[in-house]
């Protein structure tokens, strides 16, 4: 039995999502092969060369992976699919678009989102955002799998030896372009992976009000994240959004500010390690997942608590 | 240019599920059901494309159970032209549906299928790129902002960390984002004009399509609760707490 893992990066470094896939692909058990699909990524794959646990890394490298089209990168995913038993790929944005593209044309189901391995074949994944945890079984030769990163606690990214082996990278499909990316700099750490995340809700009322998580986010060393509820009003960019459609976060600390606490974005931070919720309604749902509530007007309490620590 | 929008019938977004007691699945009984709300997004972006000139037809299909009918009703009440059901009781998977809607591609000849990015009950997200696979056509998932000219489709898409615009050649896929749009209200005449709009039946042993699952659940389970918390008083007693208890400080 060996597994496949489809490497997450940006042609120059390694995404850490990939170390908690191949983690997941440890506990299905057998050799592991990491696939890094990219365009002038050598560094990638010597990264993942590095990774604990991988037995040899797949490097494809060529024009039309460079910027991580679906269509090509599933192409290449096929190109070397052969023998493996089973797909891994974060389920990241860039690993939900490519994953169902693969099982379709390999004709055998997607296992979306696992969280536990029962067995090779038998895995466990949220269903209604969360509410409910199928334990599914998949009856197809081949499984393709998106791995919820958070649930699984990622490999060391060094200590590894495996060998890079190049393959013929795939041709661009010319069914798709790309355009242009708009990313946020930012200095503070990836939402998904942070250790420490600093959330606010509609209840800091404005854009310019959300600016008041700032120095709290800077002190903690924390990702700011949002509720839905903030960034439909416009409050905080869309890719902020935590919750059932938006990001899954599972931080050490995550500090939920003015957020009510709606089912879906529940969802999306209730396996946080610690959750302290500030919320001037003590009613709000908030308080029933969090073990610190703190009922208090945010403005007076967050700057507090920013001098505080 | 013909669109076509497939929509599932779920369990509406407010009701908070519950497991059976012999965790066989959900309990979806007496429970409102309502059209995805991404789907939702995708009808309304159709209808859209049509209120430009874009688009000539939008048509609405689902495949599932008799009452998807009343899905399909609300998705001409927005504002699709006529819709198709593709019948059936077995649990649908989305390896089956992409299939069901491939058969109804290859029948209908759209330019463009706009679906949601994922359905709210199994939060799979995996039709829309299933069909794009089936049916070798590019894709753009996530979608943002759809805008078609010619014989191409720009798509600015929500990706991990920011946006990422692509260019596709028609006939496409788009699966849509929150944020594309707001779904309009529906209202009483069009409610009314929907009843008088072309609803097709047909089932998956008519398209030749296998639907049998892939996956077999075994169980359905609630999720670990969180033990409860506690209020404190004051941020100085949050900070101890913090420090000395939880040791995330």
């Amino acid at each position: 039995m060996t597994i496949l893992v489809i490497a997450e990066h940006d042609n120059a470094h390694l995404k850490a999502a990939t170390l908690n896939t191949v983690a997941a692909a440890q506990k299905i058990g057998g050799d592991i092969h990491v696939l890094v699909a990219g365009n002038g990524a050598q560094a990638v794959a010597e990264q993942a060369a590095q990774a604990a646990g991988v037995a040899k890394v797949l490097l494809a490298d060529g024009p039309a992976l460079a910027e991580g089209l679906a269509e090509n990168v599933a192409e290449q995913v096929l190109a070397v699919a052969g023998d493996y038993s089973h797909i891994l790929f974060p389920a990241t944005a860039a690993g939900k678009n490519v994953a169902p593209r693969v099982a379709a044309r390999l004709d055998v189901a997607q296992l979306s989102d696992i969280i536990s391995v029962e067995s090779n074949d038998t895995f466990t994944r949220p269903i209604y955002a969360g509410n409910a945890i199928a334990t599914v079984q998949s009856s197809d030769a081949v499984k393709v799998i998106t791995v919820r990163t958070t649930a699984f606690d990622g490999v060391a990214a060094q200590g590894g030896s495996a060998a890079v082996e190049s393959v013929a990278a795939a041709s661009d499909s010319g069914l798709s372009s790309f355009v242009g990316r708009e990313v946020a700099k930012s200095d503070r750490p990836e939402l998904a992976g942070a250790a420490v995340v600093v959330s606010g809700g509609r209840g800091l009322g404005s854009a310019e009000n959300f600016k008041i998580l700032d120095p709290l986010a800077d002190k903690l060393g924390a990702a700011l994240g949002a509720s839905r509820a903030a960034v439909d009003a416009g409050y905080a960019p869309n890719d902020w959004q935590v919750g059932q459609t938006g990001k899954i976060v599972a931080p050490q600390l995550y500090v939920a500010v003015g957020i009510s606490g709606a089912i879906q974005h529940l969802a999306g931070m209730k396996d946080s390690k610690v959750i302290v919720a500030i919320n001037k309604d003590a009613e709000a749902p908030i308080f029933g997942v969090a073990d610190y509530g703190l009922v208090a007007d945010l403005f007076t309490a967050v700057p507090e608590l920013v001098n505080a620590l | 240019m013909k669109v076509l929008v497939p929509v599932k019938r779920v369990v509406d977004y407010n009701v908070k599920v519950r497991v059976k007691s012999d965790q066989s699945g959900v309990d979806i009984a007496n429970v409102k059901m309502s059209m995805n709300p991404f789907d939702e997004i995708a009808v309304e972006e159709a209808t859209r494309l049509k209120e430009k000139g874009v688009a000539t037809e939008v048509i609405a299909v689902s495949c599932g159970v008799t009452q998807c009918q009343e899905t399909l009703r609300t998705a001409m009440a927005i504002g699709a032209d006529r819709a198709a059901l593709v019948q059936t009781d077995v649990e649908l998977q989305p390896l089956a549906v992409a299939k069901l809607l491939k058969a109804l591609v290859d029948k209908e000849q759209p330019q463009l299928v706009i679906l949601g990015k994922q359905a709210i009950d199994d939060d799979a997200n995996q039709t829309g790129q299933m069909l794009a696979a089936l049916l070798n056509w590019p894709q753009a998932t996530f979608a943002s902002k759809v805008d078609v000219s010619g014989d191409a489709v720009t798509v600015t898409r929500e990706v991990d960390g920011g946006l990422e615009t692509v260019s596709l050649k028609l006939p496409a896929i788009v699966t849509t984002d929150l944020r594309l749009n707001e779904p309009r209200y529906v209202t009483l005449p069009n409610i009314m004009k929907a009843k008088k709009k072309t609803l097709d039946v047909v089932t998956p042993e008519e398209l030749g399509v296998d639907v049998a699952p892939r996956i077999k659940t075994l169980k359905v389970s609630d999720p670990p609760a969180r033990s409860a918390g506690i209020l404190v008083p004051d941020v100085a007693t949050l900070v101890d707490k913090l420090k000395n208890e939880a040791k995330v400080l």
